[in-house]
């Protein structure tokens, strides 16, 4: 991948204006899942066809099971102590080191984008920027976050009082099925929780996954632990119920059809996970809204702390 | 603390004189709901009774509000939400400066309801309660022309109509803790008090319309369980806060959730307190009668799983049994009693069955005190148990009630691992005079409220409220307002 006419959506759209003679049969590719910094395949050995914008088949993904999806929430699980607790510092590196390798992958990126939606090369050029400039801006709010939404708090007594945000442990990002901005929305839902220190199990956009996948192959080289963030590949639909049930995931964080909103919802409430659905018409180009800190505000807990200040 | 020979903190002759509180406050034989600023009877003209558990005595017969009812006082808030809303900022700050300046000079009055409608020890009505939604009010109405600078880079507005439901364990705090920032930032209310404890609810409304607080931006439905649920299932409803039980919490997200209807929940918990064997022992002891025996144990962050390092335990429950002795349970009215009645026949009953389970799974029961209670009313005395085991009941459920479980540890990771052992996270207590430690165990607690050093204290511009299962959102202080905007 990366180089021009390796994809094989480019060498569908040429088939029928070379001859035979002249054509490199492509190499089919079936993208992998990502789960405790490693690549495994689906447990149950499915995958799913993968179409261009034209409804040629570019490449096959694993279909994520239940089972799947059950051990990347234990991988983020394993994973949550050691992203919580590196200091902010190094977080906000690591998020800046992957806008680096992002900006090293812009022609992939960007093809990533155009291959399943069909954007021009400059729409696809504009999200890949965007995309690249909102990990840079969100790199930048790990270490700054609990200084805009904590406080110290005045109260009427001999106490030292404040309130701080802190993560609250593990949270799913869902892609739903939508149609654009397959690259700035993943990023967009991601960054948000990851950055106040979440781990993260994030699905990736049902018809357009491969911008989220790139951004996975290139988590281990920006130094993301194993297992802070997780990819999944797979139908969201099917997957909803599962995520919405499971007991040991704290948030979710989705732009998602009414029906799968449905889903998370009303199964987030038997564990009181929080919960923060947003349609799917979301337009993620907003870039003061999406860079704003209380896009991260619904993945935290604010912890008060008492201590007497009188002896 | 001088200890008699009896082993007693005074001996058993030294009684206190009875100080009752002589207000006499003046209770209506029946209520009416308050809708739209109007008292109207119940569409159903039920009524059911309120009494004063420390005499199971009636005070007034409540009107019970129904689906009917609740319309209406949702159309009333809906009705009055515009002018309320478009109100200018700083005009709605001096209605609620106003209430909080009548709820301080009708404090003694309200007190004394309370504690007659709930049971509760005057001295908390009076130092804790009232003065702490005196304060609620105080703190908000400043909010309400402030907004633009509590929420970062946002523009915020207000909901709508806010469905309110509150417990009976601090009714009137709850009412002002509810009302205050609903209606500092714009919203306007149905609030349905608990149907044990309507009677200062019904009082404060009183205290609006003193107020002049234009009709409807309060409404007052009174009722049960099918009340409530009547009003956080109602269609036109923008958003729901509720506090009480994390079953019934749970309950409310889902039918929120099938309507995408905004919600904060404050639920139950079971909130550790940790005592390291470097603490200073005797103010632990304070802070261990502070956490379980406050309002009869009826606090949601109440301290009920006591971690004692192993090297004090003997000591600690000594210490604490001692004290425990001098604890006085009694006419809730008397300004020395520490312990009130329990709030209701019901509530008796399931802590009565949570102390049988915790014998029968073999823990060792401690009861001290010698007073004779009261022939009528609802009482407990203080309790714990020792030799409690992570796996019982006593340690894993809330009881609500004025029973604490002893347990030891030998480490911080240990102590830290058990604490957060529960799908409750809200609020936890850490004795040391390390600071370090202090601020190491606080900040891998898992919970909303961490007490480090003292326990239960509250304020109007302090954040509550709790992690996991003990609900979410926060109520007061600046990150309180965030439950009652919109982006």
């Amino acid at each position: 991948m990366g180089l021009p006419g390796t994809w094989p959506s480019d060498a569908a759209r040429g088939a029928e204006e070379r001859p035979m003679t002249d054509q490199r049969l492509p190499i089919l590719k079936t993208w992998k899942l990502f789960m405790k910094g490693a690549y495994p395949r689906s447990e149950s050995g499915r995958t799913l066809p993968l179409k261009d914008a034209r409804g040629a088949l570019v490449a096959h993904l694993s279909h994520a099971t239940r089972k799947d999806f059950r051990d990347a929430v234990e991988a983020a699980r394993a994973a949550f102590p050691a992203w919580s607790g590196a200091t902010a510092y190094l977080r906000s590196q690591i998020v800046y080191r992957l806008a680096e390798m992002l900006e090293g992958r812009r022609a992939d990126l960007a093809e990533a984008v155009r291959c399943t939606t069909g954007a021009t090369k400059r729409a696809a050029d504009d999200e890949v920027n965007a995309s690249i400039d909102r990990t840079v801006s969100w790199a930048g709010w790990c270490d700054k976050y609990p200084m805009v939404l904590g406080s110290r708090n005045p109260v009427a007594g001999p106490y030292h009082n404040f309130s701080m945000p802190e993560p609250g442990g593990v949270c799913v990002c869902v892609h739903g099925v939508a149609d654009a901005q397959p690259l700035l929305g993943f990023l967009s839902l991601v960054l948000p929780p990851f950055c106040a220190g979440n781990a993260v199990v994030a699905i990736a956009n049902t018809r357009h996954p491969l911008g989220a996948l790139l951004v996975a192959e290139s988590a281990p080289t920006a130094d993301i632990p194993a297992g802070a963030l997780n990819v999944l590949t797979g139908d969201a639909h099917e997957l909803a119920g599962w995520i919405a049930g499971h007991r040991d995931v704290d948030s979710v964080h989705a732009i998602a059809e009414p029906a799968i909103a449905g889903t998370l919802r009303l199964g987030s409430a038997e564990n009181l996970k929080r919960v923060h659905v947003l349609p799917a018409d979301e337009d993620f180009t907003d870039t003061d809204r999406w860079t704003n800190p209380r896009r991260l505000a619904p993945f935290v807990e604010t912890k008060t702390i008492w201590h007497p200040s009188a002896t | 603390m001088a200890e008699s020979p009896a082993g007693t903190v005074f001996p058993a002759t030294w009684e206190y004189s009875p100080a009752p509180e002589s207000l006499k406050v003046e209770v209506p034989g029946s209520t009416k709901l308050f809708i739209g600023g109007q008292w109207v009877d119940p569409h159903s003209r039920r009524r059911f009774p309120s009494i004063n558990p420390a005499t199971e005595a009636s005070l007034s017969q409540i009107a019970e509000g129904d689906a009917h009812d609740v319309d209406a006082a949702v159309a009333a808030a809906r009705r009055a939400f515009k002018p309320w809303s478009k109100l200018p900022a700083s005009e709605r700050a001096k209605y609620l400066y106003r209430i909080a300046r009548r709820i301080q000079e009708r404090a003694r009055e309200l007190a004394v309801l309370e504690t007659m409608d709930g049971g509760k020890p005057i001295r908390e009505s009076r130092d804790v309660d009232v003065p702490l939604a005196a304060q609620h009010f105080f703190h908000h109405a400043g909010w309400c022309d402030k907004l633009r600078y509590a929420v970062p880079g946002g523009n915020p507005r207000p909901l709508g109509v806010c469905a309110q439901v509150i417990p009976w364990n601090f009714p009137l705090l709850m009412a002002a803790w509810k009302l205050a920032p609903a209606l500092a930032c714009g919203n306007t209310v149905v609030l349905k008090p608990a149907e044990t404890t309507s009677l200062t609810a019904i009082r404060l409304a009183e205290i609006l319309q003193e107020c002049e607080l234009p009709p409807g931006v309060v409404n007052i439905v009174t009722g049960a369980g099918a009340t409530g649920k009547a009003l956080v299932e109602h269609a036109g409803v923008d958003k729901v806060a509720f506090t009480g039980s994390t079953e019934v919490g749970k309950l409310i997200a889902k039918a929120c959730a099938a309507r995408g209807t905004r919600l904060t929940l404050e639920l139950g918990g079971k909130s550790p307190n940790i005592i390291f064997a470097d603490a200073a022992i005797d103010q632990a002891i304070e802070g261990i009668v502070q956490g379980i025996w406050f309002n009869q144990g009826h606090v949601c962050c109440a301290g009920s799983r006591l971690f004692v390092e192993e090297s004090v335990l003997a000591e600690v429950t000594r210490k604490l049994e001692l004290r425990m002795a001098s604890l006085r349970v009694g006419d809730p009215l008397d300004k020395n009693t520490d312990i009130g009645a329990i709030n209701s026949k019901g509530q008796l009953a399931t802590i009565l069955g949570y102390i049988d389970a915790g014998q029968k799974e073999g823990c060792t029961v401690c009861q001290p005190g010698a007073q004779a209670l009261p022939a009528k009313g609802f009482w407990c005395r203080p309790t714990f148990f020792t030799g409690v085991q992570p796996s019982h009941v006593v340690a894993r459920e809330e009881i609500f009630g004025p029973v604490l479980a002893v347990m030891s540890f030998r480490t911080p990771e240990e102590a830290i691992t058990r604490a957060n052992n529960t799908p409750y996270g809200l609020a936890a207590g850490v004795w040391t005079d390390k600071g370090s430690k202090v601020f190491d165990v606080a900040r891998r607690l898992q919970a909303g409220v961490v007490w480090c050093n003292t326990y239960n204290q509250f304020d109007a511009t302090s954040p509550f409220g709790g992690f996991k299962e003990s609900g979410f959102g926060r109520e007061g202080g600046v990150h309180g307002l965030a439950g009652y905007l919109a982006e």
